[in-house]
């Protein structure tokens, strides 16, 4: 047979087959289960949340692919939809569609492309759009709700006021208020521990957040007690949006650093910071503001830890 | 007890198709073409003109230079041309063309002493005089490696029987079928080497050939045998030794620096077979395989013959999308089937297009896989990016001369980046500005 053609590149000539569409396929299948949970804990107006948040990303990426002349085919890596789901998940259950589709629309915008586009962004482009509409429209960010969407307290600002503690059981599989996908903990783990084994995300970031809000909370004090040493570090660890956020925010590839060393002093970082806002801040919750700065000092983390031959130390 | 190195990735090994099959000879082609340059260091002058008639195993090449090796004739018969001719490195070589008249009539051969009535000078000399180069891939003069610099103290030999390529079978069935000779040709080296003791590293996907050389080598207290885990570039020298001896080769410098000599376990079979029969080094083993070949076997073939031949020999189902020299992960693809095999050419795989697609690259992500899996402890996706930009000097910062090539890094990339070729053009511009 004769041989008229023969394609010349360099090596390797074999390829794992791993792609950023199929990385966000699993972690749109981490995050289904307590997706699921907060629809059937809920109500069906959180589906409408969700998909809006969904389909809106992606509609708002391919405006601005089309704007700025880049490949439509940029929209099938999945991103999008991704981010539009976080956001969604961060958001009280009783968000309206209109806000969480403008809120799509700046995490896509000024979170992602503003930059240049995936893998440009120094910031978490989902945690980016939610601070925004934080400030913008205060009342509806905080307006917790339970079942049914009746008006409830979130365990962290029950805490606050009165000290309560509810059932580990109930904070554990998602039996209180919160946002949409922070609710469903036992859920949320099973979907990052699906991550890890997948190696999608390094646990060094979850473990040394989640640990060190554990140590911290433990040790330190909250406002209007004296004692050390006598936090309720499990309480913490159940509470408030630590899990979604260790295993599914922090974990980010683009806002992370690339060193090992550099993930654990993210995840410390975090945890610090997550840590002092919950016991002596002004807001109960920490977990976006803590990442959010640690996203920004990545890259001096990346250049403190980076080095000749120092990689994977 | 299984050992390993830190980094590495798991591949798809695709080694059945020929891990089963014995060694068989191939058929002697009706011209071989011999490049002059079958090894790492100077070109050989050719020692015969146009119209010679050479005899096998006759010295038709040789150069004075001290990191060199002498080549010779694989056939018998009329030297019809001595020009450049396609190599596998991509460029063309100055090869002598040989018209094989089928007598394989061979030149007056000494078979050396047993090891035992040799000095370590002789033996080097002996191993240098048959060509025997590095057959794993590397083609480094063997004689070379034998013979360390002033402050240099040796005292190990290491076989890399690891054979962590996918697809390639060449050193798992040399070391099944002639495990006496491999384990003869390590006694030699060593000696050579002035060492005490020998090592072979073998990967645990390959039981047999483990078990054939604990059995020949069991008389000998000075050779272990090192049971390594299956991992990629498990037989990359610097995680071969970090996994055999525990020993970390520091950035710049070689195996002799931590007194190790790594040699493959064909050249310790090529050395023993040309000691105990005076042949020099002209022919060897290659594994033919991929979705394309109608029959993939390891082959032994005469040095020179072109993959062209080969490929007809053992028939093509259909045409393949690449034909790589060596394995798929660090071989050349060929522009030519015209290219002939030399003494460090470990395998021909002629890979369909679900074998070996081109990827589109995209633009980092940051997901650090790379960093995860780079056995150099290095961060590709910056030296990449470094050189990509001309930026060669960062590059040099970040560790780009440790880099070994072996392609993990560009293996795991989701968004599909040449970080290889990158570090590769980087390196190649950083040694040029050292000259």
């Amino acid at each position: 047979m004769e041989i008229k053609r023969l394609a010349v590149s360099s090596s390797p000539h074999l390829h794992s087959g791993d792609s950023v569409q199929s990385a966000m396929l699993h972690v749109l299948i981490a995050l289904a289960p307590a997706a699921a949970f907060a629809v059937y804990h809920f109500g069906l107006h959180v589906l409408f949340v969700l998909l809006t948040g969904m389909a809106v990303a992606i509609a708002a990426e391919a405006l601005i692919l089309r704007l700025v002349k880049k490949p439509m085919t940029a929209i099938r890596d999945g991103s999008a939809a991704v981010t539009g789901l976080l956001l969604a998940m961060n958001l009280p259950a009783g968000i309206p569609l209109w806000t969480i589709t403008i809120g799509a629309g700046l995490a896509i915008g000024i979170g992602k492309h503003v930059f240049g586009g995936l893998g440009h962004n120094p910031f978490n482009p989902a945690l980016v759009a939610r601070a925004i509409l934080l400030v913008s429209w205060p009342e509806r960010m905080t307006a917790w709700v339970g079942p049914m969407l009746i008006s409830a307290a979130t365990p962290l600002s029950e805490f606050r006021t009165s000290r309560i503690v509810p059932a580990y059981g109930d904070l554990l599989f998602g039996f209180k208020a919160g946002s949409i996908g922070e609710i469903a903990v036992f859920l949320l783990l099973l979907g990052g521990a699906y991550l890890i084994y997948r190696r999608i995300i390094d646990w060094k970031i979850p473990v040394s957040f989640i640990g060190t809000v554990a140590l911290l909370t433990y040790i330190l004090p909250a406002r209007e007690q004296s004692s050390y040493f006598a936090g309720n570090p499990l309480f913490h660890v159940l509470s408030g949006g630590l899990v979604l956020g260790a295993f599914f925010m922090a974990t980010d590839w683009t806002t992370s650093p690339v060193t090992k060393r550099g993930r654990v002093i993210m995840g410390v970082g975090c945890g610090i910071l997550t840590s002092v806002i919950r016991l002596y801040g002004g807001m109960p919750e920490g977990v976006s503001y803590a990442i959010l700065i640690m996203n920004g000092l990545t890259p001096l983390i990346d250049r403190y830890t980076l080095g000749s031959r120092s990689g994977a130390r | 007890m299984v050992k390993s190195f830190p980094g590495g990735i798991h591949p798809p090994y695709r080694k059945e198709a020929t891990s089963a099959l014995a060694i068989e000879r191939m058929n002697p082609p009706k011209t071989v073409a011999i490049p002059l340059q079958q090894h790492i260091g100077s070109r050989c002058d050719p020692l015969v003109a146009v119209g010679d008639r050479v005899l096998m195993g006759h010295k038709i090449g040789d150069s004075s230079a001290p990191i060199s090796a002498p080549v010779h004739s694989s056939v018998s018969g009329k030297v019809t041309a001595i020009e450049q001719r396609p190599h596998p490195n991509g460029r063309t070589v100055l090869s002598v063309v040989i018209a094989n008249d089928f007598q394989d009539e061979m030149v007056a051969l000494m078979p050396a002493p047993k090891l035992e009535q040799l000095t370590a000078e002789q033996l080097t000399a002996l191993i240098r005089e048959a060509g025997i180069v590095g057959m794993g891939g590397g083609g480094f003069p063997t004689h070379a490696k034998l013979k360390p610099p002033q402050g240099v103290v040796l005292d190990a030999v290491l076989l890399n029987g690891a054979e962590c390529e996918p697809y390639l079978t060449t050193d798992h069935r040399v070391m099944l079928e002639w495990s006496a000779d491999v384990v003869y040709g390590l006694r030699c080296l060593m000696k050579a080497a002035r060492v005490e003791k020998g090592y072979i590293g073998i990967e645990v996907n390959k039981p047999d050939a483990i078990e054939a050389l604990k059995a020949e080598a069991k008389d000998y207290s000075s050779i272990e045998i090192v049971s390594l885990a299956v991992k990629y570039p498990q037989g990359a020298e610097i995680q071969l030794i970090d996994a055999c001896l525990g020993r970390k080769v520091p950035s710049g410098k070689l195996p002799l620096h931590v007194g190790v000599v790594v040699n493959n376990v064909h050249t310790a079979q090529a050395v023993a077979k040309s000691l105990r029969t005076g042949v020099p080094s002209i022919e060897r083993v290659i594994t033919v395989a991929g979705n394309c070949m109608e029959r993939p076997g390891n082959l032994l073939v005469r040095v020179g013959t072109t993959f062209a031949d080969i490929l007809a020999d053992r028939g093509l189902k259909c045409e393949p999308y690449k034909l790589i020299s060596g394995g798929p992960m660090m071989g050349i693809a060929m522009y030519s089937a015209d290219v002939a095999v030399c003494k460090c050419t470990s395998g021909i795989l002629a890979l369909s297009k679900d074998e070996a697609t081109y990827r589109i690259p995209g633009n980092c992500v940051r997901c650090a896989k790379c960093v995860d899996v780079c056995p150099m402890l290095l961060h590709p996706t910056f030296i990449a990016q470094y050189a990509e930009r001309g930026m060669m000097e960062r590059a040099e910062e970040y560790g780009a001369v440790d880099c070994r090539e072996c392609g993990a890094c560009t293996y795991v990339c989701p968004v599909n980046l040449p970080l290889t070729q990158h570090i590769r053009l980087a390196k190649s511009d950083i040694y040029a500005k050292r000259k």
